[in-house]
């Protein structure tokens, strides 16, 4: 067996059995990473030399008979925009050339305490904003399962990188579908935690009000694993919630017996395919089969949630996106004249033009005049998309839907309209305006053979009965074993 | 206002201070909040707005404004948060900073000010939290650029407006002086306008007298002294007349006051349209005092020293100039009070403090609560000086020994043989040998010559090495003489 | 209420956005495009209702007095493109 193969779970066990050291574990997945990233451009740095000493140091430890933490020895590779120590921090951004990060985000310094080895860091759209990693200036990422289409976004470089087994799990970051659109489109599992569930400390802000950090595998005994360890207060991060993930793996064989599914119409409203549709109405059934309720349920906003969401987000990011000016780090234009001039070269040559359109909508939604027109009703509406999900939430436990409307598009195709693209956000973003927790998981396959996703939702941490439901359905499926098949050996070098 | 054309106005004058919060660490890190380090070493990540970063409240920055907003009689607010203003500047990280816009932590409150004599209340809209911005260093010659130093930044700032309720330069400075009197005096700021920490920028505009209109307000800035407040604004008032005088319209603008032309000037930087854009910190979570937390600031709250100078007036019968300077700072108002309270009598003590204690302390560069002399001692010293035991001169001399040496009055007195000579038979025998030892002095005062007197007197005291008792004194000599 | 070209050129002065005369005309286009799709939100009536900043109920949250170590200078002043006696050197500011 071709041990790439091996889950993150799987992995952990079979090196505390002695099934397979560190050392190889992780060079086959360096291997991997040599032989198909040339094709799928998941991956803008691979740490390989380091990775390996670190997989070695971690044999050496079991050797000895060390207490290794739950992911000891086990690669994982993490985005492009959360910080790791000594290592760049890029948001596949040009604004950002050169800027190493001082500090260690929360969740990378809970990985490598667990014991994981940071494998590299993952392409994304740039500062997260896109839905196809089309945005970044690292160039795209394809999908796995045809690489003439995109891997979803912004974690398309995380998704893509787990779906073609280059590592077992990679962290991504959602802001309104990030994680759980790329899982959808590569055939993978994404989970976003609650909001305040996983600290931000070290995550390079896009929106914050709406920004986590969370896990894609092959898996969802791996996003338990995984969300165990990253998961928890942290007293750097104001928005942190108090109390830890606990027993999130321990209760995933519970079962679903009893448990409502309520079934959203608006989500399954035009502008869904119908493949999707069906994949998803049959997952559905096949949780009703394993003994839930499925009950339907109204989510009467849904239709405003894309407009909220583009101004709420955009407002913060303009703001959060202000620090980008060639003062402190990164790229300063050559030989400013003044001050405005370093300003305005700077940005205006370091951001792309989906980071400066959105950067140009928030500061507009957010300027005198259009304040409260735009950016205090969008306010607003987020509370009316709350109460939907707490009235909905009355009536069942979880909330199925498709992930996202379609299977993979084809690169460059949505690139041109920014609308059509936003709205490929649209089964995602209700979630992350309402801060719960949501996860996709394979579903099925269109014609074509691209994966499709299945979205749960759940109450405010209950993850717990998130993942015991999506693992539920995903034991009784075979979908998350589907392999994409090998692609054919890129022209030109490695990574 | 030499200019008569100023009479025909009335100035109306708004006071928007910053002080720096007296904490250890800044206000969203936990970077030192101390002034005077090298530049650029008193950063982190969060200071520096690095990518990533995030802002947690410092609890006793929080503390310090709400205790500030208590004792300017504002009103805590039941919800408070933190907004973000957005605009760049090479001094601010981030390019926003972090503030509070539309719920501040304190308003509706106001300070009892005394100028000309005259007690009014001057309104404060507001009192909120924030973040300093950094420091930009100024290189000169063509290759020069501005340096920039972080270690300000994000060191907890107060801001303090108030109602546009000053009436001229005196007043605005009155305020001033009573608002960092009252800080200091609940210990959340030095308030030290040399060092930055306390920063005042004024709205000045002015209005036909008697006009119920505002004229248009005009911004000065860049005032870093009382004097500095006091110049600019009767500069920028006589300025604004002049030009209405003149027929001519006042531009709404932020002028800098340049001490040493002694001119306000149009800042020369272009002004950007302002548009601050301001939306709450999602970083940051709201703050909602709790009453317990409110009810115990408050309960702490000291008498405010305008009233207590009346009091220290009305209750010790002090003279209004020691009933302010004792008042000026708190420590020396307990202080003088703690010597009351152990017996000692108030114009006594006040003397002692006001004249020799405040003396010695600047002297030696220490302030009072690490001076060696107890309340007690100061006691122990105006009771012997009222039982006539210790002359006023060989007092000044006792004390100057219990502030260097920290021991007690009567023990001083005995050891260097200090005390007063009030022995009457003793003080006949010395008087008698000083007029024996100058005739023509005593044949002088005789003949009219009152001067004589004073002469005999020295020789008196300077036959009892200062000791003897003067009253006594007198009253052998002019019956000896008479 | 459509956005015009005056106003994105004042948008991105906002933004310190340098545009060329491609990107503000693609920009006006793109966001009057936006603008006109998120309008749709004054479909509903949100008189009365509460705007949500913040989705958690947190409240208070802060952290003791307390220092702690600051960054080696020497590490900060590299991540900047120019630094000059220990400081982060712009061109020259005028006030």
């Amino acid at each position: 067996m071709d041990p790439t193969d091996l889950t993150l779970h799987e992995a952990a066990e079979a090196m505390r059995g002695g099934g397979i050291s560190s050392r190889e574990y992780t060079a086959a997945c360096l291997e991997r990473v040599r032989r198909v990233d040339p094709v799928f451009g998941a991956f803008v740095e691979v740490y390989g030399e380091e990775a390996l000493e670190a997989a070695v140091a971690a044999d050496r430890r079991r050797a000895a008979g060390e207490p290794g933490g739950a992911l000891a020895g086990v690669p994982v590779a993490v985005k492009d925009n959360i910080c790791a120590a000594g290592r760049r921090a890029g948001c596949a951004s040009k604004i950002l050339d050169g800027f190493v990060a001082p500090y260690d985000a929360t969740a990378v310094e809970r990985l490598r305490a667990a014991g994981a080895i940071i494998l590299g860091r993952t392409n994304m759209d740039e500062f997260a904003m896109g839905s196809s990693t089309e945005t970044s200036s690292r160039g795209v990422t394809r999908n796995p399962w045809d690489p003439e289409r995109v891997p979803g976004g912004s974690s398309g470089g995380s998704a893509a990188a787990v779906a073609a087994r280059e590592v077992p799990a990679a962290l991504g970051t959602d802001t309104g579908g990030s994680i759980r659109q790329p899982a959808a489109l590569c055939g993978v599992a994404g989970l976003k935690p609650t909001y305040g569930r996983v600290s931000r400390f070290g995550l390079v802000a896009f929106a914050s009000s709406l920004d986590q950090i969370g896990p894609i595998a092959r898996s969802v005994r791996d996003l338990a694993l995984l969300l165990e360890v990253i998961g928890g207060h942290d007293g750097r991060d104001s928005t942190s919630a108090e109390g830890s993930p606990r027993g999130l793996a321990g209760g995933l064989d519970r079962g679903i017996e009893g448990l409502r599914v309520g079934v959203p119409e608006e989500f399954f409203a035009a502008g869904v395919d119908g493949e999707v549709r069906a994949s998803v109405e049959a997952s559905v059934g096949r949780m009703r089969d394993l003994g839930a309720a499925v009950v339907g349920v109204r989510l009467p906003h849904t239709p405003y949630a894309v407009a909220t969401y583009y101004i709420v987000a955009t407002a913060e990011a303009s703001s959060n996106l202000a620090r980008y000016d060639g003062v402190q780090y990164g790229l300063r234009a050559a030989d400013p004249r003044d001050l405005p001039d370093l300003y305005e070269r700077t940005r205006a040559e370091g951001l792309g033009p989906e980071v400066k359109r959105r950067i140009m909508l928030g500061t507009y939604v957010l300027s005198a005049g259009y304040h409260d027109a735009y950016y205090l009703k969008a306010l607003k509406v987020r509370t009316l998309m709350r109460r939907d999900f707490e009235e909905a939430f009355g009536r069942c436990d979880v909330i199925a839907t498709p992930t996202a409307p379609t299977a993979a598009f084809a690169l460059g195709e949505k690139t041109a309209d920014p609308l059509t693209m936003y709205l490929s956000d649209i089964c995602t973003i209700s979630a992350s305006l309402a801060g719960i927790p949501a996860i996709s998981v394979p579903c099925g396959f269109t014609a074509a053979g691209l994966p499709v996703g299945l979205q749960l939702m759940a109450r405010p941490f209950e993850e717990g009965t998130l993942l015991r439901a999506a693992h539920a359905y995903e034991q009784a499926t075979d979908w998350h074993r589907r392999r994409p098949p090998d692609p054919a050996p890129a022209r030109g070098g490695g990574v | 206002m030499s200019d008569p054309s100023a009479a025909a106005y009335e100035a109306v004058i708004g006071l928007e201070v910053h002080v720096h919060l007296k904490t250890r660490s800044k206000v969203f890190c936990g970077c030192p909040a101390s002034f005077g380090a090298p530049p650029n070493t008193n950063v982190c990540p969060v200071c520096l707005g690095l990518p990533g970063s995030l802002p947690v409240l410092n609890e006793a920055a929080l503390r310090s404004a709400l205790l500030a907003g208590l004792m300017l009689g504002c009103r805590i607010a039941p919800f408070s948060k933190f907004d973000r203003k957005n605009y760049f500047y090479p001094d601010l990280p981030k390019n926003y900073q972090i503030s509070q816009y539309d719920l501040p932590l304190c308003a509706g409150g106001g300070l009892e000010i005394e100028a000309d004599g005259r007690r009014r209340r001057i309104g404060i809209t507001r009192v909120h939290l924030e973040e300093d911005a950094g420091r930009l260093v100024h290189t000169e010659g063509g290759a020069g650029g501005s340096g920039v130093d972080f270690n300000r930044t994000g060191v907890p700032l107060l801001e303090i407006v108030s109602e546009p309720e000053l009436r001229g330069p005196e007043e605005a400075v009155a305020y001033l002086k009573e608002l960092r009197r009252t800080l200091r005096y609940i210990g959340v700021s030095d308030c030290d306008m040399e060092k930055g920490s306390l920063r005042c920028d004024a709205n000045v505009s002015i209005r036909p007298r008697g006009a119920a209109a505002l004229g248009v307000k005009v911004e000065v800035k860049n005032m870093n002294s009382f004097r500095a407040v006091g110049k600019a604004l009767a500069h920028e008032i006589e300025r604004q007349a002049r030009a209405l005088a003149e027929g001519e319209r006042i531009a709404r603008e932020t002028r800098l006051w340049e001490a040493e032309a002694g001119v306000t000037r149009p800042m020369r930087g272009k002004e950007e349209a302002h548009d601050y854009r301001y939306f709450p910190d999602p970083d940051l979570v709201p703050v909602v005092p709790a009453a317990a937390l409110v009810e115990e600031l408050r309960a702490s709250l000291p008498e405010p020293p305008l009233r207590r100078r009346d009091r220290f007036a009305d209750r010790y019968g002090l003279p209004a100039y020691d009933a302010e300077v004792l008042t000026a700072e708190r420590e020396t108002a307990d202080y003088f009070e703690a010597c009351v309270a152990a017996g000692a009598e108030p114009k006594a003590a006040s003397n002692l403090i006001m004249g020799e204690m405040l003396r010695l302390l600047k002297e030696a560069g220490i302030p009072i609560r690490e001076a060696k002399v107890a309340p007690a001692g100061i006691a122990e010293l105006t009771r012997l000086v009222a039982a006539g035991e210790v002359s006023g001169t060989a007092a000044k001399e006792v004390f100057a020994e219990m502030f260097a040496a920290g021991r007690g009055a009567e023990e001083i007195v005995r050891a260097r043989g200090l005390a007063q000579l009030s022995d009457e038979g003793e003080l006949e025998r010395v008087v008698g040998e000083v007029l024996r030892a100058n005739p023509q002095s005593a044949a002088d005062y005789r003949a009219g010559k009152a001067k004589a007197l004073g002469f005999i007197v020295g020789r008196v005291m300077k036959a009892t090495k200062g000791r003897a008792n003067p009253g006594l004194v007198n009253k052998i000599l002019k019956k000896a003489l008479g | 209420m459509t956005i015009g070209r005056d106003e994105v050129e004042h948008v991105a002065r906002l933004a310190r956005l340098r545009l060329t005369d491609e990107e503000r005309e693609r920009f006006t286009a793109q966001l009057a495009a936006i603008l006109d799709y998120v309008r749709k939100l004054n479909e509903i009536d949100t008189a009365g209702v509460e705007p949500t900043a913040h989705v958690l109920p947190l409240r208070n949250v802060t952290r003791p007095d307390e220092v702690r170590p600051s960054l080696e200078r020497e590490g900060v002043l590299r991540l900047a493109p120019r630094a000059d006696d220990g400081f982060i050197m712009v061109p020259r500011v005028i006030e």
